[in-house]
């Protein structure tokens, strides 16, 4: 599950983790009273979307506005956070269309001496929750480790002892920090390697993580939070990125609370809330399969016959009669679906039972493009006879092979 | 032979007084297992087809001789039922469960790591020795006895792996399903060393899918180890960046994991590379004549 910046904020800001003053806004009003609640000369206005890459990204209707701009009166962060709200912003992570922008965040500004990066994710090879440090903060940290990944510091830590003060001194000593700094990192990463496994995440990500400059003009208004006041050197996350596993949300109900569902794809959201696992894509055909690796397979089946697949499903072990009508109402509500291919291994379902929720939803729904059925498994051939003695237009498949190809050739031809 | 299990092995149903621990229990029953009983908290003492129900797996282990375990207890409780049932001295400890937080798989597979367990799974549809012992929610009847060693990290993809090889008559040795999560507590390395060590097993079948490092480790590991003809299968080749793909550890992030990195791995290490989903029994099959030649 994705949040938003200002919420991973809010949250860190909880568990004694170093963030920047910041307001939500709303309207380009709120943003004019944000600026000046925070009281500072200069302040930035960032648009919250759950895609990365926004102080890059552009508003696709008025590219002279990028997501992230700092300000330096109350107007100018009313008429930046007027350009961005209700406006699709596109980066490098939101596809051409973009992401419509519906809240800003209002930041005090400060005084960047340096930025690092810092990321916790679960490490599979090492089956340990891994915190990953480098000095090039602020970039792109996939093509750091692309073309350098000597420059990123690792170190492994275990759930409940956490990280370890001389694990904190080794990653100061690779990063060049000294003295207060120190102290800072250590606060900071240890608090942040907490909240990672308290709230069962799955990434949280410090984008820049900043050592705030030597001046210190805004070291007198702080943070907040109980660490302390930010004087020079100290340790501030300027961009957080938090998410969380899906399987624990069960124990989290102050979290699953802070899910956005206007930042997530109808299609996905309404697959899921029947309880089918969906992706949308961009193709033309619509697969239902049970089982993810089925699935995805299926997906891969019709590539390599030349067609393309327009999504995701996995119908699961179930597979009864809503299910499946549900599933195909999705389906069918994407315009670019020409063709639907149905491919299901019956084990303990039997092909009967599946067989017959597909004649059902199918007359329930009304097709109006092909549908190729195949099915295998268990009671296959009473299967095959339902479906065909239903005097639909469903098209029967053999195989695999046959199934992609007619549902290929069915697509081309619509 | 086979690995893991066999006619003589003796299995508990963690769950078994819950609705799909039942009737699960009763499929492997049906298939011939040697299932001697099951484990819910409070309701030690209640039967359950003709099995009887303990309070505690260590009490189950004491009166019924069990020797492995089949674990359909809800993602809450899973890590506490896995190490229960390593505390209780397991051999195989089988997790059918799906939705397992993460970091409590973090703490439990450093635990069975250093123990004398085997964990399968979670989120995997189980083990199956052809002829001989099923634990899990695989259909019984797609298998055939035979020489080729199969291991997946999904479930119904395994099924259709397994029907292909039946019908070109290459039986199955024994058939593992790793399972979809991130953290699994048998990796394709552990398999693969079971399997070239197994007299039974001639030829061995691997289906892996996005995410995750499993697959190149896989093939680095074949590369050095193993002797017998090996073929796979990646699924996922169509699939995005970013997105998970049902299985939790379908995911392909920070630019790892992709389907075409595993294809070259694999390929790199001599294995033979199934074009499609349609080809993964045929790919066996030219894995077997390649090695004969």
């Amino acid at each position: 599950m994705k949040i938003h910046e200002f919420q991973a904020k809010e949250i860190l800001r909880k568990a004694g983790v170093p963030v920047p003053r910041g307001l939500v806004a709303r309207t380009a009003d709120e943003a004019a009273a944000a600026f000046k609640e925070l009281g500072g000369r200069l302040s930035v206005v960032k648009a919250q979307i759950h895609a990365g890459g926004r102080g890059k990204g552009t508003v696709k209707s008025n590219p002279a506005q990028h997501g992230v701009e700092l300000v330096k009166s109350a107007a100018d962060a009313a008429k930046v956070a007027g350009n961005l709200l209700g406006q699709a912003l596109v980066t490098i992570q939101t596809g051409p269309a973009g992401q419509t922008v519906r809240q800003v965040l209002v930041e005090e500004g400060c005084d960047i001496a340096r930025e690092l990066y810092l990321g916790i994710v679960v490490d599979r090879a090492a089956a340990a929750p891994v915190l990953m440090v480098s000095a090039q903060g602020g970039m792109n940290i996939e093509e750091v480790a692309a073309h350098t990944p000597e420059l990123i510091f690792r170190e492994r830590f275990h759930p409940d002892t956490g990280l370890l003060s001389y694990q904190v001194r080794k990653l100061a000593a690779k990063l060049g920090l000294k003295g207060a700094s120190v102290a800072s990192a250590e606060k900071f990463m240890k608090a942040l390697c907490r909240v990672f496994v308290q709230q069962d995440c799955s990434l949280a990500e410090i984008n820049p993580l900043v050592v705030t400059g030597p001046s210190g003009v805004t070291g007198s208004s702080g943070v907040t939070g109980p660490i302390g006041v930010t004087g020079a050197g100290d340790l501030l996350a300027l961009d957080a990125k938090m998410t969380f596993d899906d399987n624990a949300l069960f124990r989290h109900k102050d979290l699953a609370e802070l899910r956005d569902l206007a930042e997530e794809e109808p299609m996905e959201l309404r697959a899921g809330e029947a309880g089918l696992s969906f992706v949308k894509l961009e193709g033309s055909i619509g697969c239902l399969v049970n089982g993810a690796g089925l699935a995805m397979s299926t997906m891969d089946l019709i590539l390599l016959h030349g067609g393309s697949p327009a999504n995701f499903l996995d119908v699961g072990g179930g597979a009864n009669v809503q299910q499946v009508t549900e599933a195909f109402r999705i389906l069918l509500s994407d315009k670019n679906v020409k063709a639907v291919l149905v491919n299901i291994f019956g084990g303990i379902m039997r092909c009967t039972t599946i067989a017959s929720a597909i004649m059902e939803a199918y007359q329930q729904v009304g097709f109006n493009v092909p549908l190729v059925v195949r099915l295998e498994g268990t009671e296959v051939e009473e299967g095959r006879k339902i479906l065909a003695g239903g005097n639909l237009d469903i098209i029967s498949a053999t195989g695999l092979t046959d199934a992609a190809r007619k549902v290929v050739e069915a697509a081309t031809v619509a | 032979m086979s690995i893991l299990i066999d006619k003589n092995t003796r299995v508990l149903c963690q769950g078994i007084t819950g609705k799909v621990g039942q009737f699960h229990t009763k499929g492997c029953l049906d298939y011939g297992t040697q299932m001697v009983g099951g484990v819910t908290p409070g309701k030690g003492g209640e039967t359950v087809l003709g099995l009887p129900v303990f309070d505690t797996v260590l009490e189950a282990v004491e009166k019924t001789g069990a020797d492995a375990t089949m674990i359909f207890v809800p993602p809450a409780f899973t890590a506490d039922a896995i190490l229960e049932a390593v505390d209780a001295e397991i051999k195989t400890v089988i997790a059918i469960t799906e939705g397992v937080p993460v970091i409590d798989m973090v703490r439990v597979y450093e635990i069975v790591r250093r123990s004398k367990s085997v964990l399968v799974g979670p989120n995997c549809p189980g083990v199956i020795t052809p002829d001989e012992c099923k634990i899990g929610i695989m259909p019984g009847y797609i298998h055939k006895k035979g020489p080729v060693g199969v291991m997946s990290r999904s479930g119904t993809l395994t099924y259709e792996a397994v029907w292909q090889l039946s019908n070109l008559g290459l039986g199955q040795s024994t058939c593992v399903g790793l399972g979809g999560d991130p953290i699994v507590g048998t990796s394709f390395v552990d398999l693969f060393r079971m399997y070239q060590a197994d007299p039974a097993t001639e030829a061995i079948l691997m289906m892996g899918e996005i995410g995750g490092t499993a697959e190149e480790e896989a093939a680095a590991f074949v590369h050095r180890h193993v002797t017998k003809p090996v073929a796979a299968f990646i699924a996922g080749r169509a699939a995005p960046p970013g997105k998970r793909m049902g299985h939790a550890g379908a995911i392909i992030s920070g630019g790892k994991g992709t389907a075409a990195e595993k294809v070259a791995a694999l390929e790199a290490a001599g294995i033979e590379v199934a074009a499609g989903p349609a080809d993964m029994g045929t790919a066996m099959q030219r894995a077997i004549d390649r090695k004969r030649r």
